[in-house]
């Protein structure tokens, strides 16, 4: 016997599961995603946004923290925005609506939504597993998106910038995005805002990653300080193949960032680098899991935090080693600089290892300004709040530095710079 | 230049005693050298001269060209033409060596109301002073002493002292860790600053330095006070006989 207890609804919670009423003559799909979105949304519906007694969403009780969603606006209107590196090629989700036509010669791309019609996409609306509700509420609306295939020995001359710009209402996209054996890009996905009237974001993407891919993906998020986002990455590593993943906040008012991965072929390297720069009263969650599957893969990830004001961050990092996935080495540290006394990180390894012979570490650190070090830089002349925030620039700069685009590095100091020129 | 009068210091944190009725006079052009047994206040002196929070004053006063700096912070006592050569130069990850002197550069200029250097300006100095102190131009794309060997942070030190030009530079052990050749560089770097509006506090626990860094005066710095001043034959008989006679004699 199964007995459902019945939730009293969130205003939220309802406002979601009304609008997918509203709009179930308009969602795309054939059968086949209609079912699987039917499905999705009946979890929704019964089980609610998660809590803080779902494990995996402890430090960020959605339910408690999404109070309100804004009503989908099909009218607004953004427009596209200069790419962050001049030269790159350009493809726009602007309010949720995804623009294939500029797509780079040498890569196939088509529109989410045509996926969507034809029900190609069918078998992506799924949840990973009971505490999904990013998935679920993704792929109970999504309407658009792109469908990317970097064919085989495909190397991208210039980054691709995936440009998904929102000035008000939700927007649900998703990038199934395949790297065929010996591809290499840089892929910027990139969430901006262009209004202060609130957003509800939810993206996924899905990357396959064949024998000896080179990858660089970089999420920057800049939503509005009224925005909600709900992102997620998962990928699948081949053999050999090599992901760098980039993940910047410096943006929104609630963010939870997924990351999922497995490494499915030997000798594949993943490396995640994070700095979320949090201000204001907000909250900002990245959560990570990895999974070693077969032997001889490795992966680092660094985690850089920068807090001020009264606002929230959350980091959870679980690897998983599998029985047979000996010589996995991996290595995950999580760094913050706390420079308020009201603002509040927390942070959470977990490491599950069932092989006997892995290198596996982890470390969280949580620090102020060194002392020593502000008073060098003053003792040269350079004023206290000026040093202050060459300091804080140089703990999230190590991570950019990581890059090997130089124009790239160039823009993202920029931007680093200017939010904290903003809030220090 | 300095006149230092009646200071007494302490440790901000636990209230120890460090600087106890300390006199100290130092004239424009003038180089003086501070001797003194480990524990005796040397460093201290020199770091409460460039401001650090850590220390106290609990009274007396240190006037800098007739004016209190006391309630100065580090940047601007720097930015008025005082430079602290550290004895241990701080390793910053993350901050660029020549990022870190431009903007120091400039923060100067700007409080003293200087235009600010334009950037090929800027390299041209640096390459100059650099070339000078025999200084790899490959260390100057590193973060800031991170990775220097001792040696390489001392005339880093120097470095950043021949380009902001101040007016009383305190050298706090710049001879720890030297060998003799990197030394000699060192005091040549030094010795090409020396200049009649410009004074020098050499702090040191040998001799050896100002065989290539004359002093025109020395002083003994025992238990936070000038036990003994003199000129440079007084360094040669602290090098032959020690401290204990002049302790013995002072107390």
């Amino acid at each position: 016997m199964n007995i459902q207890t019945a939730i009293k609804m969130t205003a939220a919670e309802t406002a979601l599961v009304d609008a997918y009423t509203a709009q179930i003559g308009d969602l795309i799909g054939d059968g086949a995603v209609l079912s699987a979105r039917d499905t999705l949304v009946h979890g929704l519906k019964t089980q609610g946004l998660p809590t803080r007694r779902v494990e995996s969403w402890h430090y960020t009780d959605l339910r408690a923290l999404l109070r309100t969603v804004p009503a989908a606006d099909p009218t607004a209107f953004a427009e596209r925005v200069e790419p962050l590196v001049a030269g790159s090629s350009v493809l726009t989700v602007l309010n949720g609506k995804a623009d294939p036509k500029t797509a780079p010669a040498g890569i196939n791309v088509r529109s989410y939504a045509e996926s969507l019609a034809d029900g190609v996409a069918a078998p992506d609306l799924i949840e990973r597993g009971p505490d999904d509700a990013i998935g679920r509420i993704n792929g109970s609306f999504v309407r658009d998106g792109f469908e990317i295939e970097i064919p085989e020995g495909t190397e991208l001359e210039v980054p691709l910038e995936i440009q998904l710009v929102q000035s008000l209402g939700q927007s649900h996209t998703r990038f199934p995005v395949t790297f065929g054996a010996g591809a290499k890009a840089t892929i910027i996905e990139r969430h901006l805002s262009v209004s202060d009237a609130p957003s509800l974001v939810t993206s996924v993407s899905d990357l396959i990653l064949d024998e000896g891919a080179e990858i660089t993906w970089i999420i920057l998020q800049q939503q509005g300080a009224a925005d909600s986002h709900l992102g997620q990455v998962n990928f699948d590593l081949g053999t050999n193949a090599q992901l760098k993943l980039f993940v910047i906040n410096a943006g929104a008012k609630l963010v939870r960032q997924e990351i999922h991965g497995v490494t499915t072929g030997e000798g594949a390297d993943f490396k995640l680098r994070g700095i979320n720069l949090l201000g204001g009263e907000t909250h900002t969650d990245v959560t990570f899991t990895l999974g070693h599957d077969v032997p001889n893969t490795t992966s680092t990830e660094v985690i850089r935090n920068v807090l001020f004001d009264r606002a929230k961050g959350v980091f959870q990092g679980q690897i998983r080693v599998a029985p047979d996935a000996q010589k996995t080495d991996a290595k995950m540290a999580c760094n913050t600089l706390l420079l308020s006394d009201d603002a509040d990180f927390s942070a959470k390894p977990e490491l599950e290892i069932f092989a006997d012979d892995v290198q596996c570490g982890h470390g969280a650190t949580v620090i102020d300004i060194n002392p020593t070090h502000l008073y060098y830089l003053q003792a040269r002349g350079i004023p206290e709040n000026k040093a202050r925030a060459m300091l804080v620039n140089a703990f999230v700069d190590e991570i950019v530095e990581e890059l090997e685009n130089e124009a790239l590095i160039e823009t993202l100091e920029t931007i680093i710079a200017n939010w904290l020129e903003k809030h220090a | 230049m300095l006149e230092i009068r009646n200071l007494h210091a302490r440790i901000a944190e636990d209230g120890t005693e460090i600087i106890r009725g300390l006199n100290l006079t130092v004239k424009a052009g003038e180089v003086a050298a501070i001797m003194g047994p480990n524990g005796s206040g040397k460093s201290t002196l020199s770091y409460i001269l460039s401001g650090r929070s850590d220390y106290e004053v609990t009274e007396g006063d240190i006037l800098y060209n007739g004016e209190s700096i006391l309630e100065l912070d580090p940047s601007e006592r720097a930015a008025k033409g005082v430079f602290l050569a550290f004895q241990y130069p701080v390793e910053i990850p993350g901050v660029a060596t020549m990022q870190f002197l431009k903007v120091a550069l400039n923060e100067q200029r700007k409080f003293r109301g200087e235009a600010e250097l334009s950037t090929p300006d800027f390299i041209r100095r640096v390459k100059e002073a650099a070339a000078k102190l025999q200084i790899n131009p490959d260390m100057l794309k590193r973060p800031l002493n991170v990775g220097f060997s001792g040696g390489e942070k001392k005339r880093a030190e120097i470095l950043q002292m021949a380009l902001l030009e101040p007016k009383l530079c305190i050298l706090d052990e710049t001879d720890s860790g030297l060998d003799i050749d990197a030394l000699k560089i060192v005091a040549d770097g030094v010795n090409a600053l020396r200049s009649p509006d410009r004074a020098v506090i050499v702090i040191t626990h040998y001799q050896r330095l100002l065989e290539y860094i004359v002093p025109d005066s020395v002083h003994v710095l025992y238990k936070g006070q000038v036990i003994k001043s003199g000129d440079k034959s007084l360094a040669l008989d602290l090098e032959a006989n020690g401290y204990a006679d002049i302790i013995d004699a002072a107390a």
